[in-house]
């Protein structure tokens, strides 16, 4: 079956940002700039993406060599989308994703070691060990997951954004979800509340172009995500996501918006990942060479680092900047593989946390 | 032959009704279609018309009349062909189900209608529970409430005590809930904290959920918890799980809460009892209350839990009327089973609609000299396993009743129960009377022969005292 339309990957030509019409004659959202950054503001950027690209390859290793169980879903290839749309977040915010979680929790400021600790299955991981890499979350940084379930973020971020206009703190949630999720029912179900009751969430669509191994085309009929709000009048915007500097423009924009009053507002970051789906993932729905050409010519950490000498940032600056990412990437692996497991009555905490009968 | 207007059932499960106000007077003529009168339930007000025309003779139930039973003739309309004025209203109508058989004497026109409220009266004062619960003082001056008001109250009462509290689901606002359980709660409370949902069980549940784990403090509605399946994976992997999968950071005190387990001649797809697939869940207190004061006092301690809970209520049970303690601050402790009735030769064991079931049988047993002791288990998870052994110890023998399937139910649960903690106090083998292990049929015959019946935890209780 031919595709209904171009593959969307992120082409070195394609537009830098779009926006939907989703309400005719209403104030359309508009195209917002790139955002123009301080070198050290670009600085702090790079440094927290190659932050989460040193921390996803040590997860990684630490997987092959049996450290980390069960699932692990790396989010390499995608680092500008959370750190630029961080950037734009003010303190009250919150932020809920998916099970491809580690890149959000180091952007939302938890400490690498705690995250690592969480993947080794130890008691100084995040979630004490119970929760593993899908699940971990951190109320104290505004994070609330880390799920498991294809989606079930979405109508639960819905929940968050409800939360903030009730207590009226002038917060919002940022609700990130996949391409592959973005074909859930529940999806719609919560887009449908959020506009009808003005609710104060950005949903963030990061189609990374495959849900496992199914690609946009092969799964939605229509595949431009950002204009999956449309009949719920939510505008959309399609930002380039593999740069960090028009996330972050698209990001002050949007939270500019959904801050205002003027309710939900979805954004479709095209982005990539490089690594597969998960650790165990066959690598046969996709070409090497899409891959390495994403890789050589779209990478947003080396875009950023190109930028950075642009600006005049010096060649050595960035190796220091890069060998203290390492140093702390190894002391948290050092930490997470030697910390204790947790202990055997641990099993019976947290269930409940009322205490109820005789 | 005069046409009789008789008191409609405008429901499945309606069995009295208010005759609110009469839209005609005796010597009006009517076309087919008129509207006669207006008929209130404590679900809804519904207009009664004429199926067809001819001149009102009698009107025989006042306007205001409260409790008249469904059956009884309230009104006579004189054919065409018939002279009004001679159309005699008869002596007198049936005081019990079958208004057909009219043969008792009486010479009020509102007899019928007087004779049955205090009929029902009189079946209402008969104490459902024969034990006093031990949280309630002696002499604490109860409240008459329908099950329904209890709920209500319930939920205005901590609204009131804590602003987080809101309630949200289909209908619960303008109609004031399909079941009329939130009755003027969006009057006090208003449209922020008494929220209309659509019709989205999967994603109100998911956005009660969040506002949960964002600081609220949600009562999320399910017109019945049929419609909850479409939203179990929120109920379970989202509420349930997410304060063990965050080494205990992550709160969600939420109720979910509606109506379970058969109602009446609606058919398979809307008669199910979840009790068992929600108390299989490490995460989630389910309550499963049976009478007023257990309502009242156990959803404000749902609601003020911090754990997320599953609140099962029974439909039919909506309407009944109980004694509730009227003090200020009736919350009752999760978790504890109550003996709702004391004996020593069988215990039964039930919970919901079931405990009801229980006590007839009770009642039916002692006319055969059997004392049977009534438990009701009232929190399902956690269970008290401790009240089902204490009573196992007493009587030695024990049938749990309940209205659900029997496979993988609470009756396999508490067996299991006592075969592992109470084999040595047994007698006899633990038995079961449930519903039957099919989808429950329409028809009427076939529904009332799927559902748990009396006579067969009578049978039960016998057989397990070897007096079969």
């Amino acid at each position: 079956m031919a595709a209904k339309k171009a593959a969307a990957t992120p082409e070195k030509d394609a537009p830098r940002v779009r926006v939907s019409d989703a309400r005719p004659g209403l104030d359309p959202i508009s195209a917002p700039d790139r955002y123009e950054a301080s070198r050290e503001e670009l600085t702090e950027f790079y440094r927290q993406m190659l932050t989460i690209r040193r921390f996803e390859e040590k997860a990684g290793q630490m997987y092959g060599m049996g450290l980390i169980g069960g699932f692990c879903h790396l989010y390499i290839g995608q680092e500008a989308v959370v750190v630029g749309l961080q950037a734009a977040a003010k303190e009250q915010d919150s932020v809920i994703t998916g099970y491809r979680d580690h890149g959000h929790m180091l952007a939302c400021g938890i400490p690498p070691k705690v995250v690592m600790a969480e993947l080794t299955g130890r008691a100084a991981g995040i979630s004490k060990g119970k929760g593993g890499s899908m699940h971990m979350f951190s109320v104290e940084h505004g994070f609330y997951g880390g799920h498991g379930i294809v989606a079930a973020q979405v109508p639960l971020g819905t929940g968050l954004g409800f939360a903030h206009k009730y207590k009226e703190d002038n917060g919002v949630c940022v609700t990130f979800f996949g391409d592959g999720a973005a074909n859930q029912g529940q999806v719609y179900e919560s887009f449908n509340m959020a506009e009808l009751w003005k609710l104060p969430v950005l949903y963030v669509i990061e189609n990374n172009q495959y849900a496992m191994g199914t690609s946009v085309n092969r799964a939605s009929a229509e595949n431009e995500l950002f204009r999956r709000g449309e009949s719920f009048r939510i505008e959309g915007m399609q930002v380039n996501g593999m740069d960090v500097l028009d996330v972050r423009g698209a990001g002050d924009a949007a939270f500019e918006w959904v801050r205002s009053g003027k309710g939900p507002l979805l954004i479709e970051m095209m982005t990539y990942r490089y690594r597969g789906h998960s650790m165990s993932d066959p690598a046969k729905y996709r070409s090497r060479d899409e891959v390495t050409d994403v890789r050589t010519k779209r990478d947003p950490i080396e875009a950023a680092k190109q930028l950075l000498l642009e600006m005049g940032e010096n060649e050595d600056g960035l190796k220091e900047i890069e060998k203290g990412i390492r140093a702390e990437i190894n002391e948290a692996a050092d930490f997470a593989e030697q910390t204790p497991e947790p202990e055997l009555k641990e099993l019976y905490t947290d269930v409940l946390v009322g205490t109820y009968g005789s | 032959m005069p046409i009789e207007i008789k008191l409609p059932a405008m429901s499945p499960t309606m069995e009295e009704g208010t005759v609110a106000k009469w839209l005609v007077e005796e010597g009006d003529q009517v076309e087919p279609g008129a509207l006669l009168a207006e008929i209130e339930t404590d679900k809804a007000t519904m207009e009664l018309e004429a199926d067809e025309g001819g001149t009102v003779a009698k009107i025989l139930v006042e306007a205001g009349t409260e409790d008249v039973k469904v059956g009884t003739l309230i009104a006579i309309i004189a054919r065409e062909d018939e002279d009004a004025d001679a159309v005699e209203a008869p002596s007198g109508t049936s005081d019990d189900a079958s208004p057909e058989e009219d043969n008792e004497a009486s010479d009020e026109e509102t007899s019928a209608a007087t004779a049955d409220a205090e009929t029902v009266k009189a079946k209402d004062e008969e104490p459902a529970s024969l034990a006093v619960d031990p949280e309630v003082p002696e002499g604490t001056e109860m409240k008459r409430q329908s099950v329904r008001e209890a709920l209500r109250d319930a939920m205005a009462e901590e609204m009131r005590a804590d602003d987080t509290v809101f309630v949200m689901g289909e209908e619960v606002a303008e109609y004031q809930g399909a079941y009329k359980v939130t009755q003027g709660l969006l009057e006090e409370f208003g449209g922020k904290r008494v929220i209309d949902t659509p019709i989205t069980e999967y994603g109100f549940a998911g956005v009660g959920t969040g506002a949960a784990m964002g600081g609220l403090k949600p009562i999320v509605e399910f017109m019945t918890f049929n419609f909850a399946m479409q939203a179990i994976d929120h109920i379970i992997n989202s509420a349930a799980k997410t304060n063990y999968m965050s080494g205990g950071q992550m709160r969600c005190p939420i109720v979910f809460r509606g109506p379970n387990g058969a109602a009446s001649r609606v058919g398979a797809q809307h008669s199910q009892n979840y009790a068992a697939w929600y108390a299989s869940v490490p995460g989630l207190v389910v309550i499963c209350p049976y009478d007023a004061a257990d309502a009242k006092g156990l959803l404000r301690a749902a609601i003020q839990s911090p754990d997320p809970v599953v609140f099962l209520e029974n439909e039919l049970l909506y309407g009944q009327s109980f004694d509730v303690p009227a003090v200020d601050d009736w919350v009752l402790p999760i978790g504890k089973a109550r003996v709702m009735r004391e004996g020593s030769d069988v215990s039964l064991v039930s919970y919901s609609i079931g405990v009801g079931v229980a006590l007839d049988a009770a009642a039916k047993l002692a006319d055969e000299g059997i004392e049977a002791e009534v438990i009701d288990l009232r929190t399902l998870r956690p269970l008290d396993r401790k009240a089902v052994l204490k009573s196992l110890k007493k009587t030695n023998r024990m049938v749990v009743v309940e209205e659900g399937w029997p496979t993988c139910s609470i009756s396999a649960e508490i067996q299991a129960l006592c075969m592992e903690e109470g084999f040595d106090d047994l007698d006899a083998p633990v038995l079961r009377v449930t519903n039957e292990d099919v989808p429950l049929p329409y028809a009427e015959n076939l529904e009332k022969a799927a559902l748990v019946k009396v006579a067969d935890v009578v049978k039960a209780a016998k057989r397990v005292c070897y007096k079969d």
